[in-house]
């Protein structure tokens, strides 16, 4: 029998369906590059995070000029390697913030057979003791690492098992080298660059390429350890670079700073249009209705009434396009992370966007503030609007 | 508000009109009383100043000067003019209005439309009063259709429920069937006629139409911003 202001909000914006749909789709656009932004940003740092933890190693020393990454390592062509003496091994781990210590030999070769005209096969010659202590959460798909250093065994990433179609028990050659390794264990998707990295036996891949140094020392410092101060005594070490992965962390997060500051830019504008057009569109509603409205007040309704029902109108807006805009965000999540990773500089493995319900609820909030105050202007005018006014104006 | 056997009384009710330079007289000292219980229809030509005499009757606006009492109360008088908000207390305490043009709200149901002032305003037990009128007034068949559904003489009853609902000492009609064919103004004046005589309802109307304005107990045609009482 009676009837609410809120369904009288509500049915008012049903009369222009047209507009009030336009204005849904400019707050639900605006709500998506918010919520994805907001999803980038912390997606993005979780993403980097993940991929430094899973080094499972804070420190990396390497000979100076040596690429540390197994991308650049393939960009360069295997070319670029530097190596160091295996002894700074044994001098590091005396160092007392130094919990553990692993040795890594990073090598790339030639295989014509990759791609169409040929492509760079990187491995990874890992210590069969210290590497896997250093990577406890590892987990087989199939088999296990490698019984020592001498094996001639490979363990495969999630990814490189995938691309070269091998098994556990299969067999894979080394390019140029032509050696024949077996298979002993393919590994479950970490989502880190080690899901395309082949790891063989260090002595083994120093055999194949004859070579008795290592390009790489991974360093896990010990809890509560002085990272900083091991970082400068490490830097007294002849012709080595030291790459702290926190350092790395900052200077990414400095690199995408930029893309963050235009993404938020561009959010910012598309918030501002959808605030126009609330305000467009309710105060163009209370034009449209003044004599109605005047006759409201007869009706007994004070000012602050109208100012409610004409802000309530603009509450609907504001919460309907935002919680479709979220769904849309949540929906084309994946859409929005390659669309990241296609314009960014480097992009973690793992989902770039992460949107979980306290930042939708938060975004619903902002979108509805900023609604909430486009709709102040339109409904304080239709609050003043006196009846008299309705009836001079039939 | 309470009651009392004189519904309204206004004493030398003036209100000019400023347009650029020039200043419009449009109600040049009008005084008179309306008893309860009394059906009065003002009658003139356009710019006499009925409309402008029943809006500050209405407390639509204040007057430039003179004095107006409803049941005994001073609302306007010794230069004293009411803000918005008072005004508003005034009329929904007192008055139920219907124009001309109904102002039906197109997306609300006939019930919904009965029950809109309800949603700002109510008096007690005033929820009981929709469909009772609904009812009185020949509509409880149409309560779920819209007003672009039915026809302007039942838009124009409705308009009347919603006027009711919040049971006023005083109705207030302006040009009441401006919009209506003879047979459908001929409805509504029945039913203005039926209101006043059954419910003792105060009506003050502003009518064109000299066939409806009979139907009034009494007749006060204006000219020159004057009122004479026929």
């Amino acid at each position: 029998m009676m009837i609410t202001p809120f369904q009288i909000a509500y049915k008012n914006l049903l009369r222009k369906k047209v507009r009030s749909v336009l204005t849904l789709i400019g707050i639900m656009l605006s709500t998506w590059v918010l919520v994805s932004l907001f999803g980038f940003n912390r997606g993005y740092e979780t993403a980097l995070n993940r991929d430094i933890e899973n080094m499972g190693y804070q420190l990396m020393v390497m000979a100076k000029g040596c690429p540390y990454e197994a991308a650049t390592m393939m960009l360069q062509g295997g070319k670029g390697l530097r190596y160091m003496d295996q002894s700074m091994v044994n001098q590091i781990t005396k160092e007392p913030e130094v919990d553990k210590v692993t040795p890594i030999l990073m090598q790339a070769f030639f295989d014509p057979n990759k791609g169409e005209s040929g492509g760079i096969a990187g491995f990874y010659g890992v210590d069969a003791h210290s590497y896997p202590a250093m990577k406890p959460f590892f987990r087989f798909k199939k088999g296990g690492w490698f019984k020592d250093n001498t094996a001639d065994e490979v363990v495969m990433g999630y990814e490189a098992a995938e691309l070269e179609q091998r098994e556990v028990g299969d067999e894979t050659i080394v390019p140029e080298k032509n050696v024949k390794l077996k298979v002993v264990g393919i590994l479950e998707r970490t989502g880190s660059q080690d899901d395309g990295t082949i790891f063989v036996p260090l002595k083994t891949l120093q055999k194949i390429s004859q070579v008795d140094q290592i390009t790489t020392i991974g360093i896990k410092v010990k809890k509560d350890a002085d990272i900083t101060s091991l970082e400068n005594k490490l830097y007294q070490l002849k012709d080595v670079q030291v790459v702290s992965f926190s350092q790395v962390k900052q200077t990414i997060m400095k690199l995408i700073a930029t893309a963050r500051v235009m993404v938020f830019s561009i959010a910012v504008v598309a918030l501002l249009i959808a605030m126009v057009g609330v305000i467009n569109t309710v105060l163009m509603s209370v034009l449209e209705r003044r004599q109605e409205i005047g006759i409201l007040k007869t009706m007994g309704a004070m000012p602050g009434d109208v100012f409610r029902l004409v802000w309530t109108e603009t509450l609907i807006l504001c919460g309907l396009g935002g919680v479709a805009g979220i769904f849309l965000a949540v929906i084309f999540s994946r859409v929005t992370d390659l669309l990241a990773r296609s314009i960014l500089p480097y992009a973690p493995k793992g989902g770039l966007v992460a949107i979980d319900l306290k930042l939708s609820l938060l975004t619903l909030a902002i979108i509805v503030v900023v609604g909430l105050l486009s709709g102040l202007y339109p409904a304080w005018k239709a609050g003043r609007i006196r009846p008299l006014e309705s009836i001079r104006g039939e | 508000m309470a009651t009392n056997c004189l519904s309204l009384q206004a004493r030398d009710l003036t209100r000019v009109y400023r347009r650029g330079s020039e200043e419009i007289q449009a109600l040049d000292g009008v005084s008179l009383s309306i008893t309860k219980g009394e059906f009065v229809s003002f009658m003139g030509s356009s710019g006499s100043g009925k409309t402008t005499l029943i809006n500050l009757l209405g407390c639509l606006d204040n007057p430039s000067s003179g004095e107006l009492e409803l049941a005994g109360k001073t609302v306007f008088g010794h230069g004293q003019k009411l803000g918005e908000k008072e005004l508003t207390r005034v009329r929904r305490e007192v008055f139920g209005y219907i124009f001309q043009n109904f102002y039906l709200i197109p997306t609300l149901t006939v019930l919904e439309n009965v029950a809109l002032p309800l949603a700002f305003f109510r008096k007690p037990g005033a929820e009981e009063e929709v469909e009772r009128l609904l009812k009185m007034l020949g509509m409880e068949h149409r309560m779920n259709h819209l007003p672009g559904q039915i026809s302007g003489g039942e838009m124009q009853r409705v308009a009347i429920a919603r006027a009711l609902v919040n049971r006023p000492e005083i109705l207030l009609a302006d040009e009441p069937t401006g919009n209506l064919d003879t047979k459908r103004a001929g409805e509504i004046g029945e039913v203005l006629t039926d209101l006043n005589r059954s419910s003792g309802l105060t009506i003050v109307m502003v009518t064109h139409n000299p066939e409806l304005a009979r139907l009034a107990g009494r007749r006060i045609e204006m000219r020159d911003g004057r009122a004479f009482e026929n």
